[in-house]
């Protein structure tokens, strides 16, 4: 405690360095995966095409990505940005399967209905197939992000790895206090993520919660 | 009006759902497709909002050819109810009931006040405007269904088994609804079922359909109970005739001139006038002593 409170503010900048590095790849992740899952979902080829590609990329050892990437990219070693691309790919990987079967979780006859009252089939998707994929969407998303504000530590090997580094410092220093508060506040950050998921699916998903009220109780005119 | 002018439609696995089918389906009446699964009578209906384009032949609604009509247009202007509602279970209720008026631009408020409005027509009441679809019973559902495909005063109205997935109680109760309805609305209906009692019940015309979309035979109800045209349409009718069928009561006390009928449960359905005790006209046959009528089908459901 003594020692968190000594080096608060190396903490507190790490915590933020770690909430702003794992943000981009989950919102970029999930911002790639709508196209892609629509796509796999739409096409037998391209889903069985996709979900190949995307299980090879999940097999590369993430040391290994990051220390390719700088030169896939062009980039310096150090440059944030490899952590990023490389946590984007993850994320991508993890989720494209779960987007395509958020689409395939759509209901057959909501599709069919909202073909025949005349949507159109971009308002279709906007307007119901996505919404209604929302809640698998939001499932994978949690996924996603408490492992990649888990995975992001391991790019403190490569020198941006965010409160990582209080991993690789406490074991270079044998002071096992600095790795405990490396973990707590990676947990912290991953638990408040997912929190701000679930509660922004509440907000945009209120059908999804409501719990079914007998409908005996909502009766009118007799039977009906 | 609409007519199908020698239509046929081959799916892409090679099914020929309907082969070289002709029909005139008046407007303001309504007219039941009915026939066993996998007739093709669904596949008649979709074709009239284009949800399906035949392979060959082609369909008119008051004299113009609809293959030249966009689809979602088309789709927009025609009222569709289906089977298990069909509702978005993301909107509320009144978001569904104005669901083609909201995608065709009408201010909301304006929109919302056409639905409260559709809600009190269907007979349902305003407070559920604010549920989700899984809220409601199955009767309620298929009510906020018909009341969606009302929303934009359509002139047809498509109904594709709509009553199809409630018990036999609320059934009973949304097609005496939909008989009411139709009385003041005065829609072009096009209503697919595989029920013949339903058929009788709710068509002006019904069209007897096997497999492909061969019409067996078309008419009036009355038409086709008092003349099946052949032995197909006469066992389809025929299934339910138990039914149908008024006999004398015998274990009544019949000394008197009155004959007590009563129908195939046994419940009285009316008295006739029979001096000595002899059905007026009556032979020996089974047959000649049943009386087959479509109101009393109205009273059974």
């Amino acid at each position: 405690m003594q020692w968190l409170w000594e080096n608060r503010d190396l903490v507190f900048g790490l915590s933020l360095e770690h909430v702003r590095l794992s943000v981009i790849p989950i919102i970029g992740g999930f911002i790639a995966c709508i196209p892609l899952g629509w796509l796999a979902n739409r096409f037998r080829m391209t889903r069985a095409i996709q979900l190949t590609i995307f299980g090879i990329l999940f097999t590369i050892p993430s040391l290994a990505l990051f220390v390719t990437l700088p030169s896939v990219l062009g980039t310096k070693i150090l440059n944030p940005i490899n952590v990023v691309v490389a946590l984007t790919i993850y994320a991508i990987a993890i989720m494209v399967r779960g987007a395509a079967d958020a689409f395939a979780s759509v209901p057959r006859d909501v599709i069919e209905s909202a073909n025949a009252v005349g949507f159109s089939s971009a308002s279709r998707f906007w307007t119901v197939e996505f919404p209604l994929a929302g809640p698998v969407l939001l499932a994978n998303l949690r996924v996603v992000s408490v492992t990649t504000v888990s995975l992001l530590s391991v790019g403190a090997l490569v020198g941006n790895g965010a409160l990582g580094y209080l991993f690789i410092n406490g074991y270079q220093r044998d002071f096992p206090t600095e790795i405990m508060i490396g973990i707590v506040f990676t947990l912290v950050i991953a638990v408040v993520f997912d929190q701000i998921l679930v509660l922004i699916g509440r907000i945009l998903m209120p059908w999804a919660r409501r719990p079914r009220r007998s409908p005996r109780a909502l009766m009118v005119r007799g039977a009906a | 009006m609409i007519e199908f002018h020698g239509v046929s439609k081959r799916f892409a696995d090679g099914t020929l759902a309907v082969d070289d089918f002709s029909l005139l389906i008046p407007s303001r009446k309504t007219t039941v497709l009915v026939g066993s699964s996998g007739c093709g009578k669904t596949t008649l209906l979709r074709m009239i909002n284009r949800m399906v384009d035949p392979t060959s032949g082609y369909v008119d609604i008051d004299g113009d050819g609809i293959a030249a009509m966009p689809p979602v247009s088309l789709r927009r202007s025609i009222g569709y109810v289906m089977q298990n509602s069909g509702l978005l279970p993301h909107r509320k209720v009144i978001d569904n009931v104005a669901t083609v008026p909201l995608l065709t631009g009408v201010p909301k408020k304006e929109a919302h006040a056409r639905a409260l409005e559709l809600l009190d027509t269907v007979g349902l009441d305003r407070s559920l405007a604010d549920r989700y679809p899984s809220q409601l019973s199955g009767g309620q559902q298929q009510r906020v269904g018909v009341a969606r495909g009302l929303a934009v005063n359509p002139n047809i109205l498509l109904m594709d088994e709509p009553f199809g997935a409630v018990d036999p109680i609320v059934r009973a109760d949304l097609q005496h609804e939909l008989i009411r309805l139709q009385r003041d609305l005065d829609k072009t209906v096009v209503f697919v079922t595989h029920d013949i009692d339903e058929a009788f019940l709710l068509g002006d015309q019904v069209v007897i359909l096997q497999v492909g979309a061969h019409i067996e035979q078309q008419g009036a109800p009355s038409d086709i109970l008092a003349n099946p045209a052949n032995e197909f349409v006469a066992d389809f009718v025929g299934s339910a005739r138990g039914k149908r069928r008024l006999m004398v009561d015998e274990t009544a006390d019949s000394r008197g001139d009155d004959l007590v009928l009563i129908d195939g449960a046994g419940y009285p359905a009316g008295v006739v006038d029979a001096p000595g005790g002899v059905l007026p006209g009556a032979g020996s046959s089974p047959k000649s002593r049943s009386i087959s009528n479509k109101t009393d089908q109205a009273g059974d459901a």
